[in-house]
């Protein structure tokens, strides 16, 4: 493909490098913490074949300079082609959030659910609901922070051409944000399936809020355990979910709809960015590898405060959010329990460690109850 | 005024930047605007059809003037800064208005949209400034503050005046597409000025990046700090970039007159005072801005200006002049005089809340501004203010003595040529 002319990266060529480099003594995220100055100026001519550059890269992280406790990433690609282009940015921080990932490791995709052991008997008195999400982007088209409304309209066409040729417990239907009726939205609402224009500066600043609402829309199956986003902060995210603790299912759900949607965009040849080394292509490098979250809504009051909590979490390879998500806090006591691994295992390896943690939880959770103490059940590091 | 184009070549320059980049920006000012060489063709994947946005819902300036045909006219055009449509209309696609606030839905993101973009800009242009047409008019510069008369308003009615404009460095880009190295330069060259202004003026720069804390609370306290912009209207348009690298805020020692740097505009430049004495606060607003225009040409700088649209500024509503002169006034019995939005219209004013645009009078005190921008010179407008604001204090006086008023005729909005 030829290169795009990118003028306005032409331009700013002409002014030197220390004239351009950002400010970034206030910072905390990854792009802060990798970026010097010999990167950048290695970096600030190229551009990809869409013409993405490394500035396009960072704007998000320079514009949100991050929180003493958070650690965000601070950078987004564009194409897949970024992630080849702008390497000696993206792989040091691609290495710092996902655990010393190095540029010449393989990663693992492992989409076979009968894989996975066990996962049907969580208790349905402690596990409130199960689910796991991924993202997919579709080969061909740039990311959202760079797409224009004629591809990020190209790819809600061939996706509501490929869900509608789903069948049986896979049958449904798409909403298009800017079409639904006002009884359609009251329902997703009510579901809670409905996405928001992106408010988050860590988005609207990578410019995924563009064009609002145009070709965003939400599809769902008939019995509202299978769900994809479309056009939100990925081409594609896709989330199967049930209440109770069943992850056995859902992850079966998850795998089965998720390679019947794959087999349909291959035959349009569009099929997923993919490649051995960071798995599947997402617009956030924290989502590289197998974009999986696989969690539960979980009551663990009595775990959750005590001493070795963090710890056994840690220990497990898990992490916990509140109940409303990233960044919320816990309500009466129930956690989101997820896998806090992208990169470098497979999916079943990162829905195992979630229906083992959480079992191993629970387990912890009934012997508090009793008054016994759970030193003999701290995990080993996993 | 010599031709804009004419005096790019003719000035001495800081070389350092504009050296290299002079000779395609220059060589494009030359040519008539039919032949404008807008730079090579973006690279564009699909059809002007499946690009063009979806403007059904929407109600600003933008969405009313961009037709299917003019898109596809200009989507594949860019300046030479590399400045495209789709980023100029961002701002108005993401923000589909109100129905009964009408934005505008577009900026420029360098001196050279409003020509590369002119097909688009123009129809904006005419319908935000009341049919004035750039294709075929002129715009009138006067800062000649001794032509002003009666601009002293009565104290117990008006209880502060103040007068703002923009200020445009020529040969950087606006704020919605400078990079980090085009603001900072701003930043440089305009503090460079203003460190040479004396006497009343004499002041001091206060870097958003560097101010202390006590700084910042004595700026918040005399209402200066400006804060990162909020309004989608603003962040669409790519202005809060890299926040806060290369912002700050200049005041004279005497807190009367007042720099902005690299918010919405590379400058905005304000003066004001307590109290009625207009002529005094517009006399202070034209001697800053001849005096900073005279330090940056002393550098081989100049704001961007030219015959057709006056000052150049990020936002089309603010071409023209960019001046709105203004007063807090308190017109508690006026104000709820039923005539008083056609008197208001009349006299070619409009009214804000006292917290500014979007907000609501407190108390029956209003702010009280001009309403037009370009087609009539900053004397003229401050004057309509000035002629203006004492008709309302008259008005006010009247219904205090139980008098009735008169609605006036309407003012004539500009001369047509």
């Amino acid at each position: 493909i030829p290169m795009a002319k990118n003028c306005h990266n032409d331009y700013k060529m002409k002014f030197s490098l220390d004239e351009e480099f950002p400010d970034l003594s206030l910072h905390n995220n990854h792009m802060a913490k990798v970026l010097t100055k010999e990167i950048y100026g290695k970096l600030r001519a190229k551009s990809t074949p869409s013409g993405f550059t490394v500035d396009d890269v960072i704007q998000t992280g320079v514009d949100n300079p991050g929180h003493p406790f958070i650690m965000t990433v601070g950078c987004v690609a564009g194409d897949e082609e970024s992630y080849e282009a702008f390497k000696d940015l993206l792989d040091p921080i691609i290495s710092d959030r996902h655990g010393g990932y190095k540029p010449t490791d393989k990663h693992k995709t492992d989409l076979n659910f009968e894989n996975l052991k066990g996962g049907d008997d969580l208790d349905p008195n402690y596990v409130l609901s199960s689910r796991v999400r991924t993202g997919r982007s579709i080969k061909g088209f740039t990311l959202p922070p760079h797409n224009s409304r004629g591809e990020r309209r190209a790819i809600q066409d061939l996706s509501i051409e490929a869900l509608a040729s789903l069948d049986g417990e896979f049958k449904g239907k798409y909403y298009p944000l800017d079409g639904m009726t006002d009884a359609e939205q009251e329902q997703l609402i009510a579901d809670h399936f409905l996405f928001d224009k992106p408010v988050s500066p860590l988005l609207t600043c990578a410019g995924m809020a563009r064009d609002w609402p145009d070709a965003r829309g939400i599809w769902h199956n008939e019995n509202k355990t299978f769900l994809v986003w479309v056009n939100e902060e990925d081409h594609l995210r896709v989330i199967s979910m049930q209440k109770g603790g069943n992850m056995k299912e859902v992850f079966r759900r998850f795998c089965v709809g998720l390679q019947k949607i794959e087999e349909i965009f291959k035959k349009h040849n569009h099929g997923f960015m993919w490649n051995e080394h960071l798995g599947y292509i997402l617009t956030c490098p924290s989502n590289l590898g197998t974009g999986l979250r696989g969690g539960v809504h979980v009551k663990l009051p009595k775990l959750s405060t005590h001493a070795k909590f963090e710890e056994i979490l840690t220990r497990l390879r898990l992490q916990k959010r509140g109940t409303g998500g990233v960044d919320t806090a816990s309500v009466g006591g129930v956690f989101d329990i997820s896998n806090a691994d992208r990169l470098g295992s497979s999916e079943v390896d990162q829905v195992q460690l979630v229906v083992d943690g959480v079992k191993l939880m629970v387990e912890m959770e009934k012997k508090l109850e009793k008054g016994e103490s759970i030193d003999g059940m701290i995990p080993a590091q996993k | 005024m010599a031709s804009s184009f004419s005096r790019v070549l003719s000035s001495k320059r800081n070389l350092g930047i504009l050296s290299v980049v002079g000779g395609s920006v220059t060589a494009g000012f030359l040519l008539h605007r039919e032949h404008l060489s807008a730079g090579p063709s973006v690279r564009r994947l699909y059809p002007a059809s499946a690009e063009y946005p979806d403007l059904r819902k929407h109600n600003n300036c933008m969405a009313s003037n961009l037709t299917p045909t003019i898109y596809s006219k200009l989507c594949a055009k860019v300046t030479p800064n590399g400045y495209t449509l789709d980023m100029a209309i961002q701002t108005g696609v993401d923000n589909p208005g109100h129905p009964f606030i009408k934005t505008v839905g577009m900026v420029a993101g360098d001196e050279e949209s409003y020509e590369v973009f002119a097909d688009l800009l123009d129809p904006i242009i005419k319908e935000r400034h009341n049919g004035y047409d750039p294709t075929t008019m002129k715009h009138p510069t006067d800062l000649d503050a001794s032509k002003i008369h009666s601009g002293q308003f009565d104290a117990k009615y008006v209880l502060s005046s103040r007068v703002r404009t923009g200020r445009s460095i020529r040969g950087l880009s606006l704020p919605p597409a400078c990079t980090r190295a085009e603001r900072r330069e701003v930043e440089r060259v305009v503090v460079d000025a203003l460190a040479g202004l004396k006497d009343d003026l004499n002041g001091k720069y206060y870097s958003l990046t560097q101010m202390t804390d006590e700084e910042q609370q004595q700026l918040i306290d005399d209402h200066f700090l400006f804060d990162k912009p909020v309004s989608p209207l603003l962040t669409c348009a790519g202005m809060a970039r890299d926040w806060p690298d290369a912002r700050g805020i200049w005041h004279n020692n005497e807190k009367t007159f007042l720099i902005w740097i690299n918010e919405e505009d590379h400058t905005r430049v304000i003066s004001m005072e307590k109290g009625g004495n207009m002529k005094r606060v517009f006399e202070r607003f034209c001697k800053g801005l001849k005096e900073v225009e005279r330090l940056i040409q002393e550098k081989g700088w100049e704001f961007m200006w030219n015959e057709r649209l006056g000052y150049i500024l990020t936002c089309p509503s603010n071409l023209g002049t960019g001046l709105r002169a203004g007063v807090h006034v308190k017109l508690p019995r006026l104000s709820k005089d039923p005539r008083f939005n056609k008197i208001l219209d009349n006299l070619r004013l409009q009214k804000r809340g006292t917290g500014g645009v979007d907000t609501a009078a407190v108390g029956g005190t209003f702010d009280i501004s001009n309403l037009d921008r370009l087609g009539q010179s900053e004397v003229q407008l401050v004057q309509t203010v000035v002629d203006g604001v004492n008709y309302l204090i008259e008005c006010e006086k009247k219904l205090e003595k139980g008098q009735d008023i008169k609605v006036p005729p309407p003012l004539k909005q500009f001369n047509k040529q």
